[in-house]
């Protein structure tokens, strides 16, 4: 490959991109780690190039080798050719002057990712500058052009706004225009959607896509969603273990599938509208249950600190569950999910209207008073990782709730323990290890365990299982679904993930912006949305199938 | 971590490994570990000299005669007296050895008050939060406002009228030691605490119902307390440097009641301009490298502790290269 320059405003063209046998390893305290192992594609221009795996396949630091950002403690072998440039070989001053010219790159999370005291027009502009000699004028000229590009609102004005006066929909677009500022032949989009709720998901996909078309910019999507690479990648990498696993053009991917792990890898993929646990339901079940949770009128504000009104963030929000019936609840963030959890369970308090948890009335929450009715309480946390106290053993954890409330002495106790991991599918064995020891998915069941400890009656589960990948979700998702047959309990199912919910739940309330949109049979929910943002947000989700999407994304497209 | 296969068990490292200084030793490298190994070897010898000075000291710490008369005054170093005598004919090695076990159990005394009341209150402060948070923090700024030598003054004279015996010196300078200290205990603990506080695994302990005092010792306190060998050997030098100050200006111990770096080196003042230098120079050699080796200690396990800036054994392949 010759060595050339482009010139700035021509459309990049042939193989942009091509990487070959790479191996990284990294020096840690237990030796050197192998996270990547002789991995090899290509990417031409204006094509998106997808590479999925769960976490450690080593997706990410492939990605990263491409503009030369990797750790101290890591060296690269094998050869990353960028438009003629070996990027391993390449000193400080030569990366430099490719990063930004020939490469970008787009981060996950949008918020991090801008320098909170420049405004978003400085760190365009510097990017720009860094690059041969442009004017102030005329760099600020072509800030304001590429923000119009990426669908920025009044360019003129906002180039001079600082990034916490944009959503994180718009901060994702104006990382986004920054990366495009030099017309770089090559994106790496690393997880670009991720923090980002489904329907700004479905916007930013849009612009990748408009930026594909427009700029012929090959684009390396790196994500775990196999619903965004279905309805943004051309070919598609899998990754493994370090490895490639497979690399097929995206259609073909999803049609046959050819190694036994990516068939494994879209079987555990939750579909909307497939083994929905409220198929055939027309009226919502159990309705001569008692009533475990009842919401009528909710109010939940939090104070505002000095000069600013009070946040609420739960508005007016009334619902019941009754025993035995699992309630999925579903919006996106900040639509106060997660704060009717918490209240229910205690660790937030309520303000206004009344919610009645077992009979109690949480408007005059006293510790002392409700610390009896938790043992009729399970709460399944979000990340795993952080719910379990460092210092003790998963036994030890597990056994918390039972010795808490005096049932039983340690001995006796362990051997409930036993029991439980046994109902969870863990080896007995696992009591005594740390929960450092465990991977992600083997500590949300231990988390289930812990929940089930005392025979609850509610259990409240928040995102159980978003910071999982998905051929573990499927797992535990399936696990959550026996026990709660089996032992009957009831459960409120907190989620952003409409597929998720609609498998786990008979009866869904539909959130958004702290009010109950809508509610109802989940399938009914899910097949024929009544309310505007429910259509909206269901039309928005990708569905792993190219073809599937392509016929949503243009329906959805027409509709907004 | 990869969430499709379990993890291999690490087998457990014997006891000996996991405490703190010697798992420090194994993962350092280069010159961290150079660092670490100088720190600990003078640590090592004060730590010795201290508790084998009455049999390495060839006379006491208030020897002023002995079977063959009065100690010469002022004698340059060799012979009966290796590293001479004092103005009033103590024998330098002596003191200067002797002073080591003053020192030590000052330095023990006043890091072992601290880090209780320290670490309690952090606790308390951080976990309850409130009215009484606020008066702690309050507090323990006031105490962060006074230069440290001047309270440790203060103390040394509310405690023991300014002059004491054997003991009462050392409680006199470790409680006012501990004075300065204990917001520096307080100030971490309660961050930590506060910290904890919001994490999962805490809340996880309110859903299930645990009480307050368990989950502030049996959740809170195990995890807030990890940055603790760390400070612990970083006050220990400043222990050391307070009590020698206070030596020094003349609020110390007696020297009949027991030998003190600081005061020595007050003696020494006068001996300076003539010509004398071994009165003030072995004292002040003993302070400087008790401290350079305790804050060495306490400056590589402060790196080894974070992983982004511990350094590591390189990597014996050559092919191709890192890049940064």
């Amino acid at each position: 490959m010759s060595e050339h320059r482009k010139p700035t405003i021509a459309r990049a063209d042939g193989t942009v991109l091509s990487i070959e046998e790479l191996e990284v390893d990294f020096t840690t305290d237990a030796g050197i780690v192998a996270a990547v192992k002789g991995v090899s594609f290509d990417v031409a221009a204006g094509e998106v190039v997808a590479v999925v795996g769960e976490s450690g396949s080593g997706k990410s630091v492939t990605a990263r080798t491409v503009l030369g950002l990797l750790a101290e403690t890591a060296t690269a072998r094998g050869a990353v050719v960028l438009r003629g440039n070996n990027m391993l070989t390449l000193s400080g001053s030569e990366l430099r002057a490719v990063r930004g010219e020939d490469v970008a790159m787009v981060f996950q999370e949008p918020s991090t990712a801008l320098n909170p005291v420049y405004t978003v027009g400085w760190q365009i502009i510097e990017g720009i500058r860094a690059h041969g000699k442009v004017s102030k004028k005329e760099a600020k000229a072509r800030a304001i052009d590429v923000l119009r590009k990426v669908g920025i609102p009044e360019p003129e004005k906002r180039v001079n706004y600082y990034p916490h006066q944009f959503s994180g929909g718009q901060k994702q677009r104006v990382i986004i225009a920054a990366a495009l500022a030099l017309n770089p032949a090559l994106i790496v989009a690393d997880e670009p959607t991720t923090a980002l709720d489904v329907t700004v998901q479905a916007e930013i996909l849009e612009l990748l896509r408009e930026v594909r078309d427009e700029f012929n910019t090959g684009i390396v999507l790196i994500t775990h969603n196999m619903g965004v690479v279905a309805d943004l990648a051309d070919r598609v990498v899998v990754m493994y273990q370090g490895k490639v696993v497979e690399t097929a053009p995206s259609l073909e991917l999803f049609a046959n599938p050819r190694e036994d792990y990516t068939k494994a890898l879209l079987a555990a993929v939750p579909h909307l509208g497939r083994n929905s646990a409220s198929e055939g339901m027309v009226e919502r079940a159990k309705p001569d249950k008692p009533l475990l949770v009842e919401a009528t009128n909710l109010n939940i504000t939090y104070p505002g600190r000095m000069g600013t009104p009070a946040f609420t963030a739960v508005n007016n929000v009334s619902l019941q569950i009754r025993a035995g019936e699992v309630y999925g609840l579903v919006g996106e963030s900040g639509s106060g999910k997660t704060t009717i959890g918490r209240a229910i369970a205690g660790l937030n308090k309520t303000t206004g209207g009344s919610l009645k948890v077992l009979g109690y009335e949480m408007l005059n929450f006293k510790e002392r008073s409700f610390k009896k009715l938790r043992q009729d309480i399970g709460f399944v946390f979000q990340d795993p990782a952080a719910s379990f106290n460092p210092q003790l053993s998963i036994g030890e954890c597990v056994a918390e709730p039972l010795i808490v409330h005096g049932h039983g002495t340690a001995f006796e106790a362990r051997k409930r323990v036993d029991e439980l991991l046994e109902a969870v599918q863990l080896p007995k064995a696992f009591a005594d290890r740390f929960p450092h020891e465990l991977s992600g998915g083997q500590r949300q069941r231990a988390s289930l365990a812990r929940a089930l400890a005392l025979d609850p009656k509610l259990l409240i589960a928040d995102e159980p299982t978003s910071a999982l990948d998905v051929s573990v979700q499927a797992k535990v998702l399936e696990l959550f679904k026996e026990l709660q047959q089996e032992l009957g309990f009831a459960a409120l199912f907190i989620s952003h993930d409409l597929a998720v919910v609609d498998m786990l739940s008979t009866w869904v309330g539909v959130l958004y912006r702290g009010e109950l949109v809508e509610e109802g049979i989940g399938s009914q929910v899910m097949g024929s949305p009544a309310h505007p943002y429910t259509k909206r947000l269901i039309a928005s989700l990708p569905v792993p199938d190219p073809i599937e999407q392509e016929a949503r994304r243009i329906a959805f497209l027409k509709a907004s | 971590m990869s969430t499709t296969t379990a993890p291999l068990r690490p087998g457990k490292r014997p006891l000996v490994s996991r405490l703190p200084i010697v798992s420090h030793l194994r993962m350092s490298a280069g010159l961290q570990r150079g660092m670490l190994v100088a720190g600990l070897l003078l640590s090592g010898i004060f730590v010795l000299v201290a508790i084998l000075a009455p049999l390495l000291a060839p006379f006491g710490y208030a020897q002023i005669s002995d079977a063959a008369g009065d100690f010469p005054t002022q004698a340059p170093p060799g012979g009966r007296f290796l590293w001479g005598t004092t103005v009033g004919g103590y024998d330098v090695l002596s003191r200067t050895l002797w002073g080591a076990q003053t020192a030590i159990l000052v330095i023990i005394i006043a890091v072992v008050f601290s880090l209780f009341l320290g670490v309690f209150l952090g606790l308390l402060s951080g976990y309850l939060g409130g009215w009484l948070d606020r008066v702690l923090v309050v507090l323990a700024d006031a105490i962060y406002a006074f230069p440290s030598l001047l309270l440790a003054i203060v103390m040394s004279i509310v405690i023991s009228k300014g002059q004491s015996s054997l003991w009462g010196g050392i409680m006199a300078a470790a409680i006012s030691i501990t004075v300065v200290f204990i917001p520096q205990y307080f100030r971490v603990i309660r961050a930590e605490t506060v910290r904890l506080k919001a994490e999962p695994f805490v809340e996880s302990a309110k859903v299930v119902g645990a009480s307050t005092p368990r989950i502030m010792f049996k959740h809170v306190f195990r995890n807030a307390t990890r940055t603790l060998p760390l400070i612990f050997t970083l006050n220990a030098s400043e222990a050391l440097l307070t009590l020698a100050g206070l030596g020094f200006l003349g609020f110390g111990i007696e020297p009949t009641k027991a030998a003190e770096w600081g005061y020595d080196l007050n003696r020494a003042m006068s001996d300076a301009t003539s010509g004398i230098w071994w009165t003030g120079v072995f004292p002040g050699l003993a302070i400087v490298l008790t401290v350079l080796g305790l804050t060495l200690v306490g400056e590589s396990m402060n790196d080894l502790a974070d992983p982004r800036l511990r350094l590591r054994r390189k990597i014996k392949r050559t092919a191709g290269k890192g890049t940064a």
